[in-house]
């Protein structure tokens, strides 16, 4: 039975290994190199279908489970595990990681084995965050994701790229310390680091509050949520692309997964009491961020910004729930979780896909400005067609993935509050058009310079990416229904749970 | 009590270490200078044998020898094993650096393995007077080790300030002490143990006697406000012996605090009133100001003494928590620190030449463009100081702040990971420095084989025990016994 198998442990380490090798090949057979890490990549990547096709999604138990002991001395297990909501995670972080290696094929020049490595080492570690059940073991994964990316904004980003990865790493890591203390002291309380036995375990509210607000302080950063948000910017800007979009795709995911992990199971009464807080901060998102993406002149700034306000929607959903199971209406809750997560899947896509656009024309003209472009149809219509396409998506466009979340989530927050869904319900408006208007202003129009005049169009490399991309978001958004099967169990289980007060 | 042959046997350590000085003492008289390198070897094998010998004699039961003035015990097994190691690995690093400079002497490994010895007595020592003993022993070959180079003014001036402040802690330690022996009419810690459980002594000179405990050892320590001569003996001490003393000595500083306090004092540690409430002022100021002003040092020899006050700061917690786990935690902290200092300086000796010291933080400046793989090393140590995942040190501070939070002092946990993440900063500037930027300097560097083949095992080893650190742990806790 292939459900036996170390499916996970097989997924986080087969990339971290490889990644060590590929750092150990050095440059000096550059070509192997790459081929190395790709094949990895795309080895990770057949590894890890089998949780999605031998995944029982009639059961909310964790599947795949994995578990011997790690420290016995402090309880502390290697125990690994997944479920309808991280499974699809996984799957999108080893969809995404060839993609990436091969959108960096060319254009990285400087020293591509500790690029390829960093790369590989990354994806083994995010996808550690989203199968470990231990809490230890999660936290271990957790910081470790920081230094491969600390890595790849500081060696391989733009001029101020310093400031950028050290920002996101203080960032970042301040907001997880006060994790690591709820987490002790959540063991002290329950005697192990088990996730689900957290899940389990009665607390006051007034712990309850503490712990969440310590939660809150770690995944908010990650998220980002706004007021906590102002890394991003700085550190997609300076990113090189192959970084934007594993931080849009997959590390902003990690923030909204924690959410349904940690904070909504094991602080429910807080949750509900501080559910108030959160909806607020995610429609500022929604709407502030909205505004601000407008004004941006840098073209990954904005895809930054439309990114958070993108994940404002996803956290909306998550605790939109708290308002809906007061008139017992369990299946708006379901909803509103649903379509938070498959807001996840379908931003990683989107925002992944972006990103690659801004990469193909960074490539060419070297400027991320806006006003440097302008007619690129002219030059590059294959690309124009896919960046058109990507940015409809991107200001969620009925029959791509964008649409599905957002309107799953507009629907929940009907259920709640007329004005909850009227000020998310905004976004469609604002986020078309920041979106759209940045593309008028670089797809068409007249050609602006001599630059765009001698751009070449994409090179099948290119293709290759955005196109398995572009199938992706259509796939996702024609036909949802296999993603929100999969998730289904558990999404019920998660509510029915939270629905139960600890105290 | 008899004397008795065998009660030699939990000595043998200590008396082949003795023996061992005094070979390389005797021996190096009638070395040539390009022979000195003989003097080295017979240091290094020696260390390996009575590494084997401590193994030996070593097992779970207490023996306690000499009217009760030795104790030979799991704990001061495992730490011996520790110095002697730490010790091998800083005596290979100096090595090169000590040639190049003309600094070559049988002095250095002479006074080194009195250094050890005097480490080693304090380890296994169990009354006051053997600890004082085997401090000042240490204390004394520190003192000449950090003016070794006599030709440097900044290692006298360096020296003579350790030497003088030292004299003061000593003098503070040896008050306390008298101060306790008049309150309980005992000098060992067995003893002293059974006569504060009944309570029958005279509380006020007891406390006096605590506090002047305390503050020697802080001394010794360096934790704030005692801290003031770390920062110079680091900067104005050659690096190599700077490695040495600051790596093996924080094992032996470890020990010091484990007997005064724990061993002897156990019952006296509680809240406010106690040594508790003492350690708990100092681990705050030591990770406070230990953290702030290591951001604002350029020469990383200063930066890194300052990154030693801040984790004596840790340790101590572990210390205060007072509880088994706390013991044990402290003490895989300690171990880890140790290697980590070892390897910092290792990485700066490699990179300083004749002629040149890199003890500028630029003079890290783009080695990952001068040397990718030592680059490597370097980023797995300072983010395990920095307690990043999944590098060991993150475990040493992990196990340090759950014996804190299960004392319900989760406030100080709070402090504790609030000042990590100052201390991040100036580590990872390191690594930007390292990985982002320009090489100023672009010398290739001439690292011998034995150096490279010890730093990769360096830094290897904080990934390593990073991902495996149960056996280490399990190692301190049968060592804690508990």
């Amino acid at each position: 039975m292939i459900a036996d198998w170390p499916i996970l442990s097989l997924t986080v380490w087969l990339p971290i290994v490889g990644g060590f090798m590929v750092l150990a090949s050095g440059d000096r057979e550059a070509n192997a190199t790459k081929w190395t890490a790709l094949t990895i990549a795309i080895l990770t990547f057949i590894v890890s279908l089998p949780l999605w096709f031998a995944f029982d999604s009639t059961t909310a138990d964790m599947q795949f489970v994995e578990r011997v002991p790690w420290i016995p001395g402090f309880n502390i297990e290697y125990y690994m595990g997944v479920d309808g909501i991280s499974m699809p995670l996984i799957v999108l972080t080893t969809f995404i990681t060839p993609l990436v290696v091969i959108a960096g094929w060319e254009v990285i020049q400087y020293r591509p084995s500790q690029y390829m490595a960093a790369f590989l080492i990354m994806e083994g570690v995010m996808v550690g965050v989203f199968s470990a059940l231990d809490a230890m073991l999660f936290y271990v994964f957790w910081e470790a994701m920081l230094i491969p990316m600390f890595l790849i904004i500081g060696v391989w980003g733009g001029p101020n790229r310093v400031y950028a990865t050290i920002k996101f790493f203080l960032y970042t890591f301040f907001g997880s310390v006060f994790m690591l203390v709820a987490l002790i002291y959540m063991y002290f309380q329950s005697g192990s680091f088990d996730i689900l036995g957290f899940h389990t375990l009665k607390l006051g509210l007034t712990e309850q509050i503490l712990i969440f607000v310590a939660f809150l302080m770690a995944f908010a950063v990650k998220v980002p949520m706004w007021p906590v948000h102002t890394w991003l910017p700085d550190a997609h800007v300076e990113a090189p692309t192959g970084g934007s979009v594993i931080l849009a795709a997959i590390m902003l995911k990690i923030g909204g997964y924690g959410f349904l992990r940690f904070s909504l199971p094991i602080t429910p009464d807080a949750s509900h009491s501080l559910d108030w807080l959160i909806i607020s901060m995610s429609l500022i998102a929604v709407v502030y961020i909205g505004f601000v993406a407008l004004i941006q002149q840098d073209m990954k700034k904005l895809i930054a910004y439309s990114s958070i306000a993108h994940m404002g929607f996803v956290t909306l959903g998550f605790f939109i729930v708290f308002m809906i199971t007061q008139d017992n209406e369990g299946s708006g809750a379901v909803l509103g979780i649903e379509g938070g997560m498959v807001q996840m899947v379908s931003h990683g896509f989107i925002s992944a896909a972006m990103f690659l656009c801004v990469g193909v024309l960074y490539d060419r003209l070297h400027s991320r400005e806006i006003n440097d472009y302008g007619g690129v149809v002219h030059t590059m219509p294959i690309f124009a067609g896919f960046m058109v396409f990507f940015a409809m998506a991107n200001a969620g466009l009925p029959g791509t993935s964008g649409f599905v979340g957002e309107f799953m989530v507009i629907l929940a927050s009907f259920r709640a509050d007329f004005w909850y869904a009227f000020l998310a319900a905004t976004t469609l408006i604002i986020g078309a058009a920041y979106t759209l208007w940045m593309v008028k202003r670089v797809v068409f129009g007249d050609v602006a310079s001599e630059g765009v005049a001698s751009l070449q169009d994409m090179n099948r490399r290119e293709f290759i990416v955005l196109g398995t991309l572009a199938v992706a978001v259509l796939l996702l958004g024609l036909w949802p229904a296999p993603l929100v099967e999969v998730m289904d169990a558990s999404v019920n289980n998660l509510i029915q749970h939270i629905a139960v007060s600890k105290l | 009590m008899q004397f008795d042959a065998t009660q030699l046997i939990p000595v043998l350590p200590e008396i082949s270490l003795l023996t061992l000085a005094c070979l390389v003492l005797v021996v190096d008289l009638f070395l040539r200078q390009e022979q000195r390198i003989i003097s080295y070897i017979i240091s290094q094998i020696g260390l390996l044998v009575i590494v084997a010998i401590t193994l030996a004699v070593a097992s779970p039961v207490t023996q306690i020898v000499f009217d009760g003035s030795y104790i030979r015990d799991p704990m001061s097994d495992v730490l011996k094993v520790g110095i002697y190691l730490v010790t091998f690995m800083t005596f290979l690093y100096a090595k090169d650096y000590l040639r190049e400079r003309d600094l070559f002497k049988g002095e250095f490994y002479t006074l080194g393995l009195f250094a050890v010895l005097g480490m080693s007595i304090m380890t296994s020592a169990n009354s006051f007077l053997t600890i004082y003993l085997g401090l000042e022993l240490l204390a004394l070959c520190l003192y000449a080790l950090v003016a070794f180079n006599r030709d440097s003014a900044h290692g006298a001036e360096a020296a003579m300030k350790y030497f003088v402040l030292g004299a003061l802690a000593s003098g503070m330690l040896l008050y306390g002490i008298s101060m306790i022996y008049g309150a309980t009419g005992t000098l060992q810690f067995d003893e002293l143990a059974k006569v504060v459980d009944k309570g029958d002594m005279n509380q006020i000179v007891m406390i006096f006697g605590i506090v002047f405990l305390v503050i020697g050892l802080s001394f010794k320590l360096g934790a704030v406000p005692f801290h003031m001569w770390v920062p110079d003996v680091y900067h104005g001490a050659p690096t190599a012996v700077v490695a040495f003393l600051g790596s093996a000595p924080k094992i032996a500083a470890f020990a010091l605090a484990m007997r005064l306090l724990v061993d002897g004092l156990a019952d006296l540690n509680g809240g406010w009133e106690g040594w508790q409430g003492m350690l708990i002022i100092l681990a705050v100021l030591s990770m406070g100001v230990g953290n702030l002003v290591a951001i604002a040092q350029s020469n990383i020899k200063r930066m890194l003494a300052y990154s030693t006050i801040s984790h004596v700061g840790f340790i101590m917690l572990g210390i205060l928590a007072g509880t088994n786990e706390g013991y044990t935690a402290a003490m895989f902290y300690t171990l880890v620190y140790a290697l980590m200092s070892a390897g910092a300086f290792g990485i700066i000796i490699a990179l300083s030449r004749k002629g040149f010291e890199a003890d500028n933080i630029d003079d890290l400046k783009g080695l990952n463009q001068r040397n990718p793989w030592f680059a490597g090393m370097m980023l797995l140590l300072m983010f395990s100081m920095a307690g990043v995942p999944p590098t060991v040190g993150f475990f040493a501070k992990l196990f340090v702040l759950d014996a804190v939070v299960s004392v319900d002092l989760t406030w100080l946990a709070l402090v504790g990971v609030a000042f990590s993440i100052i201390g991040a900063f100036y580590y990872i500037r390191i690594v930007k420095l390292i990985y982002f930027d320009q090489p100023v300097d672009e010398t290739p560097l001439s690292i011998g084989v034995d150096t490279q083949v010890m730093l990769s095992i360096n830094g290897l080893s904080m990934l390593v025990l990073g991902l495996f650190p149960a056996g280490l742990l399990t190692i301190c806790a049968n060592a804690i016994g508990g």
